[in-house]
């Protein structure tokens, strides 16, 4: 697999997705500075966690208008998939590659702890190693993960299966107690129209491994490696 | 302008200290000149006060790189690696601004770190409040909290530990400490003596603007009812610049352009130079027209006391510096040639075309007066006798009250503010006794915790110095760590006066006997004095932060019960002493009586004996013993776990609440699986390490003697709630 992970000024997770990408592919990804114009070719394209120009205007509107952007629009558009986590999921719906916007959490503090996530879509690119309706648990840490879309837009993405993961209770019920940042239908990522493009606030990379605590993130590297490998 | 008494005055120089000035230049300072004299000769900068105390700690030994100094203590931890590591406080500007006061000093301290070429990988902090029901309380909780996650979050290094106290001596002067630990490669550490006569003075970061000045000088003073006034003197944090600034640093000193490199903290321009030039030997010529500036018309005086943030200066090689520039502009920070070093040992400062300063560099840096503050012996405070405290007729009852009261119930509404997984290294994230960060790539991992108990040092400073590094011991010790070095950031009250500085005397007796004993010698820290409001000093603070190594992830120990019908053991010897104990203060009411008295052998035969059965798989939990006792102890381990426990206490146990409550040192308590029980009670025997059988993990609650004097559920409750019920109002 070839993966590019694209790295903005003030990205902090690109080092962390990176360490992912290569346990479950073997290779290391190639990192590509925002301002460049144009991507290698590749298989893979990650918009990485951290706080883009610092997050002072808006987060992810910034970043969102690098000149690396038109680039990858112009590859998410012909169907290399492309993953945004927390940052680059703002970076996503910022740049419209995505519907909607992450507002900032309704308890308006940042939050950093191991939440449940329900898989409600395992027919992806992305989540095809976990089962439909399964309950993994993965951390979030984020300031603004509060995703918000206007009423036409939830009902496309709900009626559609793009909503790929739900905040949860540990048992997988789905309600405003296991809702950590007032996400509309609790939701914590969602899919693009053709399916090739996944934003979510959550960090899988984070829990790759039972010595950081857990291993929930790991299936969606290995899928990505695997799909890819058999491309 | 004329330098009168009044404007020395304002600058915080004493009569004596301007005629010292007046003689050593021979002439009258003009205003810049008096400016960069107060910032080379506060208190903050100068350690003025300290400096005959801070001679006496120990800092040496085979594991230390580099001691007291530099920007940070460096440590070898094998592999041609080294830790580096620091605490500092930013005490006044968090009391004053607490947002950008905490977030400025986790900044700095996290630019002591990359200034000697390492990447931060672990945030700390040690924090005290007032009581909490001081009204100024919660406002400060809640934005030191939000600076320092602010702050540590944006750039991306994980804020790991640390402690929270709460006490009515610090309502009016709260304390921030941060601490950050970096690893580098051995040979890529960089220092801040310059070298070489021409050599370019490099600036780099953020623009210079008006905030901060006299910063330094405000942390060299008391606070009185005009503090409040004191909101511009406090600097406004950029961590994204910070981000931009650390990587393009980290960069650059993978090559060999940097002769010396220093962060601008306290005192900003000024410091930096002084310190490069004086450690070298050499002069130094500074041309202000070249330093970027955030706006126009500042003069020479604010250019060179401004504490703006996210700044360095370096010492190039002239060859290299064209490559160097490209690497800052590329992540889009100013870089500019502000200087060059010359051989006359002379500071000298050029501004609109005019020398505005000519001052002679041994004495900036060297010079500053050294004071033998007069001080008075802390007097011994009395034993109390657990005789002399009520007994409780319900434990668990007063076991749910400790647990949920601010003393010791959970700090998650804090730390899951800060991010503490980011750069994927976290192996023990907060709420156990020490933080452990991979070190990146390997199996090895450092540990590192922050520790004082502030109300035994007011009781006796020496027995608080003591145990606030055996403390960190045991903290390292219970993960599995071997303990490798320390460094202490020293808050106190005003040292001219002489039961003040008494206590710092003791505190450093203390602290200095505690770190031979364990060989944890001091190779940085920070010392932060006039901590007073309208004459009310803090009580005597002296935080320590420490660091261990773990050879292997694979053999290290948590806090959390892991096994139904597991066996508890107690490590260490209980005479259930009562006084400066939670349960004296908050349950009996007394604040009277002698701290436990540490043993340092009997800490060193126990740790080395716990931390040997960890790294042998030998243990499937552990936990020191420290604020409330042993059965508050066992409780955290079985809420970390959820898993309950049953607990019988031993026929010589004495009275019930000092075994239970009393804070006796020296101790941990261990879970072993029921195989490998007797084997290890054998081997503590052996060791003539105290060893006794409590009890066996299981359950839901918390069984003393037969009777469940508590369910987890419930403990759990109260130990989670009290924060963000008094957070919510």
């Amino acid at each position: 697999m070839k993966s590019c992970v694209i790295i903005f000024p003030g990205s902090n997770c690109d080092r962390d997705v990176a360490v992912a990408l290569q346990a479950s592919s073997g290779s290391a990804p190639q990192m590509v500075w925002h301002g460049e114009t144009e991507l290698p070719k590749c298989d893979l394209i990650v918009l990485p966690g951290g706080f883009s120009h610092g997050d002072y205007l808006r987060s992810g509107a910034m970043a969102a208008r690098a000149p690396i952007m038109r680039a990858v629009a112009a590859r998410a558009n012909a169907g290399t998939p492309v993953l945004g986590l927390c940052n680059g999921f703002q970076i996503m719906t910022e740049a419209g590659l995505l519907p909607g916007a992450l507002m900032r959490n309704a308890g308006l503090k940042f939050i950093c702890r191991d939440v449940f996530l329900k898989v409600e879509n395992s027919d992806t690119l992305f989540t095809r190693l976990y089962q439909r309706g399964q309950v993994v648990r993965i951390p979030i840490s984020h300031h603004d993960g509060n995703y918000f879309a206007d009423a036409a837009t939830l009902d496309r993405l709900e009626s559609t299966g793009r909503v790929a993961f739900r905040y949860c209770t540990a048992d997988g019920v789905v309600n405003a107690a296991a809702n950590p940042n007032g996400s509309l239908n609790n939701i914590a990522g969602i899919l693009n129209e053709a399916g090739n493009v996944l934003g979510m606030m959550p960090h899988p990379e984070r829990l790759i491994a039972k010595e950081l605590g857990g291993s929930d993130g790991r299936p969606m590297f290995d899928a990505l490696a695997s799909l890819l490998q058999n491309a | 302008m004329k330098i009168t008494p009044e404007i020395v005055a304002e600058h915080g120089l004493k009569p004596d200290e301007y005629a010292n000035i007046l003689r050593v230049l021979n002439r009258e300072p003009n205003i810049t000149e008096l400016g960069i004299f107060s910032a080379m000769w506060n208190e903050h900068c100068s350690y003025k006060s300290s400096r005959v105390w801070l001679r006496t700690m120990p800092t040496t030994g085979p594991q230390v790189v580099c001691g007291p100094g530099e920007n940070a203590g460096v440590v070898d931890i094998g592999d041609g690696q080294v830790a580096i590591f620091k605490m500092e406080s930013h005490n006044h500007p968090s009391f004053i601004e607490p947002y950008q006061g905490a977030a400025t000093g986790v900044g700095g301290i996290m630019r002591d770190v990359f200034t000697m070429g390492a990447r931060p990988v672990a945030n700390l902090n040690a924090l005290r409040f007032g009581a909490p029901d001081n009204p100024k309380t919660r406002h400060l909780v809640s934005g030191v909290v939000a600076g320092i996650g602010g702050y540590g979050n944006c750039i991306g290094v994980p804020t790991v530990g640390g402690e929270v106290n709460f006490d009515p001596g610090y309502n009016g002067n709260i304390l921030v400490n941060a601490m950050c630990v970096g690893i580098a490669d051995a040979d890529k550490v960089f220092y801040s003596t310059a070298s070489g006569v021409g050599n370019p003075v490099v600036y780099v970061g953020s623009k210079t603007g008006r905030d901060g000045i006299h910063g330094a000088s405000m942390a060299s003073a008391e606070f009185d009812e005009n503090s409040e006034e004191k909101r511009p003197t406090v600097q406004v944090g950029d961590p994204f610049t910070e981000k931009l600034l650390l990587e393009a640093c980290l960069e650059l000193m993978a090559g060999d352009a940097v002769i010396a490199i220093q962060d601008m903290g306290a005192a900003g321009l000024t410091c930096s130079a002084v310190e490069m030039a004086s450690k070298g030997g050499l002069g130094l010529l500074l041309d202000l027209d070249k330093v970027p500036c955030r706006e126009p018309g500042m003069t020479a005086y604010e250019m060179m006391l401004s504490e703006s943030q996210e700044r360095m200066l370096m010492v190039l090689h002239p060859e290299r510096t064209e490559a160097a520039r490209a690497i800052f502009e590329r992540w889009e920070l100013d870089f500019a040639i502000v200087g060059e070093t010359t051989d006359t040992g002379r500071f000298i400062v050029c501004h609109k075309g005019e020398q505005v300063a000519d001052l002679p560099v041994d004495v900036l840096a060297e010079q500053a007066p050294v004071y033998q503050r007069p001080w008075t012996p802390t007097p011994p405070a009395p034993y109390l006798s657990a005789k002399d405290v009520p007994d409780t007729d319900d434990p668990g009852a007063t076991l749910g009250r400790l647990m949920g009261g601010p003393h010791l119930a959970s700090r998650r509404w804090i730390w899951e503010q800060y991010d503490h997984m980011v750069m994927g290294d976290t192996i023990q994230r907060p709420g156990g006794d020490a933080a452990v960060v991979r070190v990146h790539n390997s199996r090895k991992a450092i540990a590192a915790t922050t520790d004082v108990t502030p109300r035994y040092c007011t009781a006796s400073p020496i027995e608080g110095g003591r145990q606030a590094i055996a403390e960190a011991f045991r903290n390292l010790s219970a993960v599995g760590a071997k303990p490798l070095a320390t460094t202490d950031c020293l808050n106190f009250g005003n040292p001219e006066r002489p039961e003040i500085m008494g206590q710092f005397v003791g505190c450093i007796q203390g602290i200095s006997e505690a770190c031979i004993a364990l060989d944890m010698p001091i190779v940085s820290g920070n010392v932060s004095l006039y901590n007073e409001t309208m004459g009310a000093a803090i009580p005597p603070t002296p935080a320590i932060g420490a660091i261990g190594l773990i050879d292997d992830i694979d053999h290290m120990a948590t806090i959390a019960f892991k096994q139904d019908g597991d066996v508890i053991l107690l490590i260490g010897e209980t005479s259930g002493h009562l006084g400066q104990s939670i349960y004296a203060r908050e349950i009996a009411g007394r604040t009277d009586g002698a701290p436990p008295p540490i043993d340092l052998a009997a800490e060193r035969r126990n740790g080395d004996f716990v931390r040997m059965q960890i790294t042998s798989g030998n243990v499937t939990a552990a936990h020191d013993i420290s604020d409330g006792g042993l059965i508050v102890a066992l409780t955290e381990m079985a809420l970390a776990g959820d898993r309950g426990c049953t607990l019988s206490l031993p026929m010589n146990s004495g009275l019930r609440h000092a075994y239970l409550f009393g804070e006796d040192q020296a101790r941990y308590v261990l879970s072993v699986a029921p195989s490998k029980a007797d084997a290890l009670i054998a081997a503590a025997n052996a060791k003539q390490v105290p060893v006794t059988k409590l009890g066996m993990v299981g359950g839901r609650d918390i069984v003393l003697d037969g009777k469940a004097v508590q369910s987890l559920i419930a403990l759990r409750h109260a130990h989670e709630n009290w924060f963000p019920n008094y957070m919510e109002g």
